[in-house]
Protein backbone atom coordinates (compact mmCIF):
# COMPACT_ATOMS: atom_id res chain seq x y z
CA UNK A 1 0.00 0.00 0.00
CA UNK A 2 1.37 3.53 -0.70
CA UNK A 3 1.32 5.92 2.02
CA UNK A 4 0.91 9.35 1.68
CA UNK A 5 2.27 12.59 3.05
CA UNK A 6 3.20 15.61 3.05
CA UNK A 7 6.64 15.89 2.64
CA UNK A 8 9.32 13.41 2.31
CA UNK A 9 12.44 14.00 3.33
CA UNK A 10 15.40 11.46 1.94
CA UNK A 11 17.73 11.83 4.91
CA UNK A 12 17.42 12.05 8.92
CA UNK A 13 20.96 13.99 9.68
CA UNK A 14 20.07 17.00 11.82
CA UNK A 15 19.56 18.79 8.83
CA UNK A 16 16.88 16.49 7.37
CA UNK A 17 15.05 16.33 11.29
CA UNK A 18 15.23 20.39 11.67
CA UNK A 19 13.55 20.48 8.60
CA UNK A 20 10.79 18.34 10.04
CA UNK A 21 10.50 21.78 12.55
CA UNK A 22 9.81 24.15 10.13
CA UNK A 23 7.70 22.40 7.81
CA UNK A 24 5.75 21.56 10.94
CA UNK A 25 5.26 25.05 12.09
CA UNK A 26 3.90 24.99 8.53
CA UNK A 27 1.28 22.54 9.37
CA UNK A 28 3.23 20.15 6.74
CA UNK A 29 3.36 16.53 7.84
CA UNK A 30 6.99 14.55 7.16
CA UNK A 31 8.17 11.04 6.84
CA UNK A 32 12.08 10.72 6.57
CA UNK A 33 13.95 7.85 4.82
CA UNK A 34 17.45 6.69 5.72
CA UNK A 35 19.69 4.10 4.96
CA UNK A 36 20.67 3.90 8.59
CA UNK A 37 19.00 1.82 11.38
CA UNK A 38 18.74 5.38 13.46
CA UNK A 39 18.32 8.98 12.89
CA UNK A 40 21.26 11.12 12.87
CA UNK A 41 22.83 10.69 9.65
CA UNK A 42 27.16 11.20 10.19
CA UNK A 43 26.30 12.15 13.51
CA UNK A 44 25.52 9.56 14.41
CA UNK A 45 26.95 7.35 12.60
CA UNK A 46 30.65 8.91 11.88
CA UNK A 47 31.39 10.64 14.92
CA UNK A 48 28.75 10.46 17.95
CA UNK A 49 30.96 11.08 20.66
CA UNK A 50 32.63 14.25 18.89
CA UNK A 51 31.86 17.80 20.60
CA UNK A 52 30.94 20.20 18.16
CA UNK A 53 31.57 24.07 18.58
CA UNK A 54 29.80 25.86 15.96
CA UNK A 55 26.04 25.15 17.12
CA UNK A 56 24.68 28.50 17.79
CA UNK A 57 23.92 28.81 22.01
CA UNK A 58 26.10 25.40 22.15
CA UNK A 59 29.36 26.38 23.51
CA UNK A 60 30.15 22.64 22.93
CA UNK A 61 27.72 19.68 22.65
CA UNK A 62 28.64 16.55 21.38
CA UNK A 63 27.12 14.83 18.07
CA UNK A 64 24.77 12.60 19.29
CA UNK A 65 23.45 15.13 21.67
CA UNK A 66 22.94 16.89 19.19
CA UNK A 67 20.24 14.19 17.33
CA UNK A 68 19.37 13.78 20.95
CA UNK A 69 18.28 17.58 21.28
CA UNK A 70 16.94 17.74 17.55
CA UNK A 71 14.57 14.58 17.94
CA UNK A 72 13.11 16.25 21.06
CA UNK A 73 12.54 19.67 19.36
CA UNK A 74 10.92 17.95 16.30
CA UNK A 75 8.46 15.35 18.61
CA UNK A 76 5.45 17.20 18.70
CA UNK A 77 5.64 17.05 15.23
CA UNK A 78 5.65 13.17 15.37
CA UNK A 79 7.67 12.89 12.01
CA UNK A 80 7.47 8.88 10.59
CA UNK A 81 10.47 6.88 10.02
CA UNK A 82 11.60 4.36 7.62
CA UNK A 83 15.61 3.22 8.46
CA UNK A 84 17.69 1.23 6.58
CA UNK A 85 16.15 1.72 3.05
CA UNK A 86 17.83 3.78 0.54
CA UNK A 87 15.41 5.43 -1.73
CA UNK A 88 15.86 3.91 -5.30
CA UNK A 89 13.64 5.96 -7.12
CA UNK A 90 11.69 9.26 -7.87
CA UNK A 91 9.09 9.94 -9.99
CA UNK A 92 6.92 12.72 -11.09
CA UNK A 93 2.75 12.23 -10.63
CA UNK A 94 0.02 13.58 -12.98
CA UNK A 95 -1.25 15.18 -9.97
CA UNK A 96 1.90 17.41 -9.59
CA UNK A 97 2.92 15.52 -6.19
CA UNK A 98 5.91 13.05 -6.21
CA UNK A 99 6.60 9.19 -5.49
CA UNK A 100 9.45 7.60 -4.30
CA UNK A 101 10.23 3.60 -4.17
CA UNK A 102 12.68 2.33 -1.75
CA UNK A 103 15.23 -0.40 -2.52
CA UNK A 104 12.98 -2.74 -0.63
CA UNK A 105 10.03 -1.75 -2.98
CA UNK A 106 7.61 0.64 -0.46
CA UNK A 107 6.08 3.55 -1.78
CA UNK A 108 5.63 6.71 -0.49
CA UNK A 109 3.81 9.63 -2.45
CA UNK A 110 4.15 13.33 -1.09
CA UNK A 111 3.85 16.98 -2.47
CA UNK A 112 6.73 17.81 -1.90
CA UNK A 113 10.69 16.36 -2.03
CA UNK A 114 13.36 17.39 0.09
CA UNK A 115 17.11 15.97 -0.82
CA UNK A 116 18.64 15.95 3.11
CA UNK A 117 21.21 13.72 1.70
CA UNK A 118 24.20 15.01 3.08
CA UNK A 119 27.54 13.43 1.65
CA UNK A 120 25.31 10.42 0.27
CA UNK A 121 23.87 7.29 1.60
CA UNK A 122 26.45 5.25 3.75
CA UNK A 123 27.43 2.19 1.93
CA UNK A 124 29.50 -0.76 2.68
CA UNK A 125 33.20 0.26 1.69
CA UNK A 126 34.50 -1.86 -0.68
CA UNK A 127 37.89 -3.79 0.50
CA UNK A 128 41.54 -3.09 -1.19
CA UNK A 129 41.52 -6.37 -2.49
CA UNK A 130 42.30 -6.63 -6.05
CA UNK A 131 39.70 -7.80 -8.73
CA UNK A 132 36.84 -8.35 -5.60
CA UNK A 133 34.22 -6.32 -8.35
CA UNK A 134 33.93 -9.82 -10.64
CA UNK A 135 32.76 -11.93 -7.47
CA UNK A 136 30.44 -8.91 -5.91
CA UNK A 137 26.96 -10.32 -5.40
CA UNK A 138 27.90 -14.26 -6.17
CA UNK A 139 30.85 -15.13 -3.52
CA UNK A 140 31.43 -11.73 -2.20
CA UNK A 141 28.53 -9.89 0.27
CA UNK A 142 29.23 -7.28 2.31
CA UNK A 143 26.21 -8.17 4.52
CA UNK A 144 23.97 -10.94 5.48
CA UNK A 145 20.47 -11.18 4.62
CA UNK A 146 19.73 -14.82 5.06
CA UNK A 147 22.18 -17.00 6.91
CA UNK A 148 21.12 -19.96 5.12
CA UNK A 149 23.07 -18.86 2.23
CA UNK A 150 25.92 -19.52 3.71
CA UNK A 151 24.97 -23.13 5.32
CA UNK A 152 28.33 -25.61 4.06
CA UNK A 153 30.35 -23.07 2.54
CA UNK A 154 34.12 -22.14 3.44
CA UNK A 155 33.84 -18.74 4.98
CA UNK A 156 36.17 -16.16 4.78
CA UNK A 157 35.54 -13.32 7.21
CA UNK A 158 37.33 -9.92 7.24
CA UNK A 159 37.36 -6.94 9.71
CA UNK A 160 38.10 -6.57 13.37
CA UNK A 161 34.76 -4.67 14.32
CA UNK A 162 31.27 -6.27 15.64
CA UNK A 163 30.33 -6.77 12.19
CA UNK A 164 33.32 -8.93 11.64
CA UNK A 165 33.04 -10.24 14.97
CA UNK A 166 29.50 -11.19 15.15
CA UNK A 167 28.81 -12.55 11.96
CA UNK A 168 31.87 -14.98 12.96
CA UNK A 169 30.46 -16.07 15.71
CA UNK A 170 26.27 -16.54 14.12
CA UNK A 171 28.03 -18.47 10.70
CA UNK A 172 30.55 -20.36 12.62
CA UNK A 173 28.40 -23.27 13.80
CA UNK A 174 26.57 -23.81 10.14
CA UNK A 175 29.55 -22.99 8.14
CA UNK A 176 31.63 -25.93 6.48
CA UNK A 177 35.03 -23.89 7.42
CA UNK A 178 35.35 -20.33 8.37
CA UNK A 179 38.26 -18.08 8.74
CA UNK A 180 38.43 -14.66 10.11
CA UNK A 181 41.58 -12.20 8.95
CA UNK A 182 41.62 -9.42 10.74
CA UNK A 183 45.16 -6.73 10.49
CA UNK A 184 46.16 -7.18 14.12
CA UNK A 185 45.34 -8.95 17.15
CA UNK A 186 43.46 -6.62 18.97
CA UNK A 187 39.82 -5.98 17.47
CA UNK A 188 37.53 -2.57 17.92
CA UNK A 189 34.78 -5.24 18.69
CA UNK A 190 33.05 -6.02 22.00
CA UNK A 191 35.53 -7.87 24.41
CA UNK A 192 32.86 -10.50 24.84
CA UNK A 193 32.68 -11.43 21.38
CA UNK A 194 36.30 -11.14 20.92
CA UNK A 195 37.03 -13.79 23.71
CA UNK A 196 34.36 -16.08 22.19
CA UNK A 197 36.27 -16.22 19.00
CA UNK A 198 39.60 -16.93 20.56
CA UNK A 199 37.88 -19.60 22.69
CA UNK A 200 36.64 -21.20 18.97
CA UNK A 201 40.10 -21.03 17.84
CA UNK A 202 41.88 -22.39 20.21
CA UNK A 203 39.37 -25.52 20.15
CA UNK A 204 40.80 -25.51 16.14
CA UNK A 205 36.54 -24.98 15.81
CA UNK A 206 37.45 -22.12 13.62
CA UNK A 207 40.64 -20.31 11.61
CA UNK A 208 42.34 -16.76 12.49
CA UNK A 209 44.55 -15.30 10.23
CA UNK A 210 46.52 -12.05 11.32
CA UNK A 211 47.47 -10.47 8.17
CA UNK A 212 45.66 -8.51 4.72
CA UNK A 213 43.88 -9.88 2.37
CA UNK A 214 46.09 -9.01 -1.29
CA UNK A 215 45.07 -11.71 -3.86
CA UNK A 216 41.26 -13.33 -4.63
CA UNK A 217 41.42 -16.43 -6.95
CA UNK A 218 38.00 -17.73 -8.44
CA UNK A 219 36.48 -18.72 -12.00
CA UNK A 220 33.11 -17.10 -13.01
CA UNK A 221 32.32 -14.73 -10.02
CA UNK A 222 32.67 -18.06 -7.91
CA UNK A 223 35.95 -18.17 -5.14
CA UNK A 224 38.10 -20.58 -4.48
CA UNK A 225 40.98 -18.96 -2.40
CA UNK A 226 42.81 -16.01 -0.72
CA UNK A 227 45.84 -15.02 -0.09
CA UNK A 228 46.94 -13.25 2.98
CA UNK A 229 49.86 -11.62 3.88
CA UNK A 230 50.61 -12.29 7.52
CA UNK A 231 53.78 -11.53 9.31
CA UNK A 232 55.31 -14.85 8.34
CA UNK A 233 54.28 -14.06 4.81
CA UNK A 234 51.73 -15.26 2.37
CA UNK A 235 49.05 -17.99 3.12
CA UNK A 236 46.43 -19.06 0.70
CA UNK A 237 43.22 -19.86 2.22
CA UNK A 238 40.59 -22.10 0.51
CA UNK A 239 37.04 -20.55 0.32
CA UNK A 240 33.79 -19.93 -1.14
CA UNK A 241 32.07 -16.90 0.29
CA UNK A 242 33.44 -14.03 1.39
CA UNK A 243 32.34 -11.16 4.20
CA UNK A 244 34.78 -7.74 4.32
CA UNK A 245 33.64 -5.48 6.71
CA UNK A 246 34.93 -2.61 5.75
CA UNK A 247 32.87 -0.07 7.58
CA UNK A 248 31.05 2.56 5.69
CA UNK A 249 31.59 5.00 3.33
CA UNK A 250 29.15 7.93 1.41
CA UNK A 251 28.23 7.41 -2.05
CA UNK A 252 25.06 9.73 -4.15
CA UNK A 253 23.50 6.78 -5.06
CA UNK A 254 20.61 6.83 -6.97
CA UNK A 255 20.43 10.33 -6.52
CA UNK A 256 22.14 10.47 -9.46
CA UNK A 257 19.86 8.93 -11.87
CA UNK A 258 16.61 11.36 -10.84
CA UNK A 259 17.17 14.10 -13.58
CA UNK A 260 18.58 16.31 -11.28
CA UNK A 261 21.45 18.99 -12.42
CA UNK A 262 24.22 17.72 -10.70
CA UNK A 263 27.46 20.11 -9.74
CA UNK A 264 30.61 18.38 -8.89
CA UNK A 265 28.26 15.09 -6.99
CA UNK A 266 26.53 18.12 -5.28
CA UNK A 267 22.49 19.60 -6.57
CA UNK A 268 22.70 22.68 -7.57
CA UNK A 269 19.44 25.05 -5.63
CA UNK A 270 18.55 28.69 -6.00
CA UNK A 271 19.33 30.39 -2.44
CA UNK A 272 15.90 31.92 -2.07
CA UNK A 273 13.82 28.55 -1.95
CA UNK A 274 16.60 26.04 -2.13
CA UNK A 275 15.04 24.22 -4.68
CA UNK A 276 16.59 21.51 -7.41
CA UNK A 277 16.11 21.62 -11.33
CA UNK A 278 13.04 20.34 -10.79
CA UNK A 279 10.26 22.22 -9.07
CA UNK A 280 8.57 20.62 -6.09
CA UNK A 281 12.26 18.82 -5.05
CA UNK A 282 14.67 20.91 -2.89
CA UNK A 283 18.17 19.99 -1.81
CA UNK A 284 19.31 21.33 2.00
CA UNK A 285 22.44 20.66 3.74
CA UNK A 286 25.88 19.10 2.90
CA UNK A 287 24.17 17.57 -0.33
CA UNK A 288 23.43 21.23 -1.97
CA UNK A 289 25.28 24.00 -3.65
CA UNK A 290 25.23 27.13 -4.22
CA UNK A 291 28.15 30.13 -4.85
CA UNK A 292 29.26 30.52 -0.92
CA UNK A 293 27.99 26.81 0.24
CA UNK A 294 29.39 26.33 3.21
CA UNK A 295 28.89 22.43 4.57
CA UNK A 296 27.78 23.72 8.42
CA UNK A 297 25.07 22.14 9.95
CA UNK A 298 23.96 25.86 11.21
CA UNK A 299 23.59 26.96 7.22
CA UNK A 300 21.33 23.72 7.00
CA UNK A 301 19.24 24.87 9.66
CA UNK A 302 18.98 28.32 8.11
CA UNK A 303 18.08 26.40 4.13
CA UNK A 304 15.43 24.24 5.80
CA UNK A 305 13.75 27.62 7.20
CA UNK A 306 13.72 28.92 3.69
CA UNK A 307 12.87 25.81 1.99
CA UNK A 308 10.00 25.66 4.44
CA UNK A 309 8.05 28.34 3.04
CA UNK A 310 8.60 27.16 -0.77
CA UNK A 311 7.20 23.85 0.19
CA UNK A 312 4.54 25.00 1.67
CA UNK A 313 3.26 27.33 -1.47
CA UNK A 314 3.58 24.09 -3.30
CA UNK A 315 2.00 21.87 -0.97
CA UNK A 316 -1.07 24.25 0.11
CA UNK A 317 -1.50 26.94 -3.29
CA UNK A 318 -2.91 29.57 -2.25
CA UNK A 319 -2.89 29.88 1.48
CA UNK A 320 -1.60 32.83 2.92
CA UNK A 321 1.53 32.00 4.69
CA UNK A 322 1.62 34.72 7.92
CA UNK A 323 5.00 34.94 9.24
CA UNK A 324 4.98 33.85 13.28
CA UNK A 325 7.86 34.08 15.78
CA UNK A 326 7.22 31.27 18.27
CA UNK A 327 7.94 33.40 21.13
CA UNK A 328 4.76 35.48 20.83
CA UNK A 329 2.41 33.19 18.39
CA UNK A 330 0.11 31.54 20.53
CA UNK A 331 -0.96 29.49 16.76
CA UNK A 332 3.08 28.09 16.80
CA UNK A 333 2.87 27.23 20.61
CA UNK A 334 -0.16 24.92 20.10
CA UNK A 335 1.85 23.06 17.45
CA UNK A 336 4.55 22.82 19.93
CA UNK A 337 2.01 21.66 22.68
CA UNK A 338 3.23 24.43 25.06
CA UNK A 339 0.04 26.25 25.00
CA UNK B 1 57.22 27.38 11.93
CA UNK B 2 57.85 23.73 11.31
CA UNK B 3 59.05 22.20 7.85
CA UNK B 4 56.50 19.34 6.73
CA UNK B 5 57.65 17.26 3.63
CA UNK B 6 54.79 15.33 1.87
CA UNK B 7 55.91 12.60 -1.06
CA UNK B 8 52.72 12.27 -3.56
CA UNK B 9 52.70 8.57 -4.55
CA UNK B 10 54.09 9.50 -7.92
CA UNK B 11 57.37 11.21 -6.29
CA UNK B 12 56.32 14.98 -6.55
CA UNK B 13 57.60 16.59 -2.94
CA UNK B 14 55.47 19.01 -1.27
CA UNK B 15 57.51 21.13 0.74
CA UNK B 16 55.35 22.85 3.54
CA UNK B 17 56.06 25.56 6.60
CA UNK B 18 53.38 24.16 9.25
CA UNK B 19 52.13 25.78 12.66
CA UNK B 20 52.64 24.12 15.72
CA UNK B 21 49.74 22.70 16.92
CA UNK B 22 47.91 22.42 13.55
CA UNK B 23 47.26 18.91 12.23
CA UNK B 24 49.87 17.19 9.27
CA UNK B 25 46.16 16.51 7.66
CA UNK B 26 45.34 19.75 7.34
CA UNK B 27 48.36 21.17 6.28
CA UNK B 28 48.42 18.58 3.63
CA UNK B 29 44.41 20.31 2.66
CA UNK B 30 45.85 23.86 2.46
CA UNK B 31 48.63 23.41 0.77
CA UNK B 32 46.46 20.62 -1.91
CA UNK B 33 48.77 18.06 -1.33
CA UNK B 34 47.37 15.28 -3.80
CA UNK B 35 46.32 11.50 -2.40
CA UNK B 36 44.79 13.17 0.79
CA UNK B 37 41.04 13.42 1.02
CA UNK B 38 40.06 13.90 4.74
CA UNK B 39 36.51 12.93 4.39
CA UNK B 40 35.32 13.16 7.52
CA UNK B 41 37.67 17.08 8.03
CA UNK B 42 39.79 15.60 10.80
CA UNK B 43 37.43 13.09 13.34
CA UNK B 44 39.59 10.14 12.94
CA UNK B 45 36.74 9.00 11.54
CA UNK B 46 37.33 7.82 7.85
CA UNK B 47 40.92 6.43 7.45
CA UNK B 48 41.27 8.95 3.91
CA UNK B 49 44.03 10.83 5.59
CA UNK B 50 46.84 7.61 5.72
CA UNK B 51 50.63 8.81 5.16
CA UNK B 52 53.16 6.58 5.66
CA UNK B 53 55.65 8.34 8.24
CA UNK B 54 59.49 7.92 6.92
CA UNK B 55 61.70 5.67 9.23
CA UNK B 56 63.85 8.33 10.31
CA UNK B 57 60.92 9.83 12.06
CA UNK B 58 58.82 6.77 13.57
CA UNK B 59 60.08 7.72 17.04
CA UNK B 60 59.35 11.23 17.03
CA UNK B 61 56.17 10.89 15.73
CA UNK B 62 54.99 7.97 17.68
CA UNK B 63 52.59 5.77 18.24
CA UNK B 64 49.06 5.78 17.01
CA UNK B 65 46.25 5.49 19.79
CA UNK B 66 44.03 2.92 20.04
CA UNK B 67 41.20 5.13 18.35
CA UNK B 68 43.61 5.61 15.52
CA UNK B 69 44.69 1.78 15.28
CA UNK B 70 40.86 1.33 14.92
CA UNK B 71 40.34 3.40 11.78
CA UNK B 72 43.78 2.20 10.54
CA UNK B 73 41.59 -1.01 10.08
CA UNK B 74 39.58 0.60 6.94
CA UNK B 75 42.75 2.01 4.85
CA UNK B 76 44.47 1.01 1.91
CA UNK B 77 47.93 -1.46 2.52
CA UNK B 78 48.92 -0.49 6.13
CA UNK B 79 52.54 -0.75 6.98
CA UNK B 80 53.74 -0.40 10.69
CA UNK B 81 54.69 3.19 9.66
CA UNK B 82 51.32 3.98 9.12
CA UNK B 83 49.50 7.01 10.42
CA UNK B 84 46.54 8.76 10.10
CA UNK B 85 47.84 12.55 9.45
CA UNK B 86 44.73 14.47 11.15
CA UNK B 87 46.08 12.40 14.36
CA UNK B 88 49.80 13.83 14.28
CA UNK B 89 50.08 17.38 15.38
CA UNK B 90 52.73 19.49 14.16
CA UNK B 91 55.29 20.54 17.23
CA UNK B 92 59.04 21.41 17.32
CA UNK B 93 60.45 18.23 17.24
CA UNK B 94 59.00 17.26 14.02
CA UNK B 95 61.03 20.08 12.47
CA UNK B 96 61.91 18.23 8.93
CA UNK B 97 59.28 15.80 9.16
CA UNK B 98 58.75 13.82 5.72
CA UNK B 99 55.74 11.30 4.96
CA UNK B 100 54.95 9.62 1.89
CA UNK B 101 50.91 9.35 0.31
CA UNK B 102 50.22 5.59 -0.34
CA UNK B 103 48.88 5.01 -3.70
CA UNK B 104 45.52 5.60 -2.87
CA UNK B 105 43.09 5.81 0.09
CA UNK B 106 40.88 3.61 0.93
Amino acid sequence: MTKKTDVIIIGAGPVGLFAVFELGLLDLKCHLIDILDRPGGQCAELYPEKPIYDIPAWPSISAQGLVDKLMEQIAPFHPEFTFNRMVSSLEKLEDGGYRVTTDEGETIEAKGIVIAAGGGSFQPKRPPMPGIEAYEGKSVFYSVRRMEDFRGHDLLIVGGGDSALDWTLNLQPIANSLTLVHRRPEFRAAPDSVNKMYALHERKELGFEVGQVTALTGTDGQLESATVKGPDGPVEIRCTRLLPFFGLTMKLGPIAEWGLNLHENLIPVDTEKFETSIPGVFAIGDINWYPGKLKLILSGFHEAALMAQAAKRIANPGERIVFQYTTSSTNLQKKLGVA
Amino acid sequence: MTKITYIAHDGSKFEVEAENGSTVMENAIRNAVPGIEAECGGACACATCHVYVDEAWAEAVGEPEPMEEDMLDFAYDVRPSSRLSCQIKVRDELDGLVVRVPERQA
